[in-house]
This record gives structure tokens, sequence and C-alpha cells, in this order.
């Protein structure tokens, strides 16, 4: 096996390295202890914002790096992301139906 | 010649491909993980709906333990953590750190169940029944469904444990844990929309 073949194996394998993974892990519990403090610091007009930012970013470098999203075929991240898409699209539709966004 | 002996083997080793060449099991695992956002995304605007719903027995400002759940999201935030440790060293064909790794997975998931066991057990001596208000309802719904995708997944992680131990995997055992990974972590993204909407935002 040539050393180019076998480098391009292992990064397709495992993405990240493990040391890659737990600096992951890092980010996303300072962004959970965030997420935490609104709950404490009074935030304002930016705590529904901000809320909703960082639980999106969450979401996002887990499907990425913990699922390999990111470094998998583009198929499976059609895949994904057409089934939330769909979610998204129907229950927000069915949410406004109940004037749920109308304050 | 070398490389291409390399790749009839790492075809070989993925069991059944598509037409596309990818992973059969994991085009359904996605495939699957994508209809279950359908199942969450119906349950979490359910709640979201019934949340302020509250004709009888407490608020959910009265009884939310923010502090409480806020460290059972780190546990399951955690074994998220563990369970992709578990898949690059199942990648490096390094069966005991692998079910290092999953053991210590199921127990973080086992955890976060007993947390959700003590929740419902303090907010049913708060006067929170399944039928005590449209919000009691959908809570216990949403929250049980996800309980319920937790203590699957953890039946998952020590089946896999018990099967790598036993020598059973005859496919790919790398893309077998990769399987049950996925699985957690999908887990723990549906957690990660509950904490906030249903915990961090007030009704």
């Amino acid at each position: 096996m040539s050393a180019s073949t076998e480098q391009q194996h292992d990064s397709h394998e495992h993405g990240m390295s493990d040391a890659g993974y737990i600096k992951i892990a890092l980010i996303l519990a300072a962004i959970t202890a965030l997420e935490v403090s609104t709950y404490y610091v009074d935030f304002g007009p930016l705590f529904m914002p901000s809320l909703m930012i960082m639980m999106v970013i969450k979401f996002v470098m887990v499907v990425s790096y913990f699922m390999h999203l990111k470094f998998d075929n583009r198929l499976f991240s059609f895949l994904f992301y057409t089934g939330l898409g769909l979610a998204l699209f129907c229950y927000i539709v069915a949410l406004a139906t109940f004037k749920f966004f109308i304050a | 010649m070398a490389d291409v002996a390399v790749h009839a083997d790492h075809g070989s080793g993925h069991g059944h491909h598509s037409s596309t060449g990818l992973s059969n099991n994991k085009l359904a695992m996605w495939l699957f993980l994508g209809s279950e956002c359908l199942l969450f995304g119906g349950l979490i605007s359910t709640y979201m709906l019934y949340r302020g719903r509250v004709s009888d027995g407490p608020h959910p400002s009265a009884i939310y333990d923010i502090p409480f759940t806020s460290v059972s999201s780190f546990v399951l935030l955690m074994s998220s953590l563990t369970m992709v440790l578990a898949v690059t060293a199942a990648q490096r064909n390094d069966d005991s750190k692998t079910n290092l790794w999953l053991t210590v997975t199921a127990l973080l998931g086992a955890t976060f169940i007993g947390g959700q066991v003590y929740e419902f057990t303090a907010f049913y001596r708060e006067g929170l029944g399944f039928t005590t208000s449209l919000f009691g309802s959908s809570f216990y719904t949403l929250t049980g469904f996800h309980g319920v995708h937790v203590s699957v997944g953890v039946i998952l992680l020590l089946s896999t444990m018990g099967i790598i131990r036993k020598n059973r995997i005859t496919g790919n055992k790398a893309e077998v844990v990769e399987m049950v990974g996925l699985y957690w972590h999908f887990v723990d993204i549906v957690w990660i929309v509950i904490f906030t909407l249903v915990y961090l935002i007030p009704a």
C-alpha cells in the first residue's frame, strides 16, 4: 500500500483525530455552559436569538463532526437534511395555523 | 497493483453496497434518522403548542430544575464524545478500546436515564401527572419518547459490546459500531433541541 493511499484511507475512515474530537466536545461543553448562563443572567432582547443560535451551532457541530457528515458522501447529508427540512417546514406551517408565532 | 488490492479489500469490508457505491446499511440509517426528525418534530411542536395550557397542576417554570437538567445534558453530550472515540477505536481494529468506550457511553446513557426517572418522579410528587394538564401530557410524551430512544441506544451499545466480545460480527466491525454511533448521536442532537426549547425558553 502506498503512503498516500493509506493516508486517504485513514482520513476517509477517521474524519478527525481523537484530540480533534475532544476539542469539539470542549467547545460543545462551553456552549452548553453559555446556554445555562442565560437562565441566571438577563440577556434582555438577546435572550431568545442567542439561545437559538447556540442550539443550532451545537446541532450542526455534532452532526458534522461526531456523525461525520462533514467528511462523508454528500448523499448522506442530503438524506438527513431533507428529512430535517421537511420536518421544519411541516411543523412551522402547522404552528403558524395555530397562530403560535403571533404574540 | 498494491493500491488496487487495498481498494478491493476496503470495498468488501463494508458489506453490501448500493449502485451509488455507498454502504446500504449507512444509507438506510441516514434515511431512518431523517424520518426520525419528523417524529420528534411533531412531538416538539405539540409541546410548544400546549406548554402554556395548564388548567390544573404546576406551571413549567415552577417545576423545572434547570441545574439538574443541565448536568443531565452535559452527561449526554459527553456520551457523544465517548461514542465517537469508540468508533475511531473500532476503525483502528482496537477491540479493547472499542469495548471500553462503548461501556463508558452505555454508563453515561444509563446515568441520563436515571436522571430522567428521578425528574419524572419529582414532577409527579409535585402534582404533575400525565393527565393533569395538556402541558403535562405533551411534556411526558416528548421527554418519554426521547428517554425510550436513549434506553434503546443503551441496549444497542450493550449488544454491540457482546457481539464484539464473542466475535460474532461477520461484516465490517467498524461500520457496525458506526451505525450504533449514528443512532446515539441522533439521540444527543434531539436532546440539544429539547433542552433549549423545553427547559431554557420559558412558556
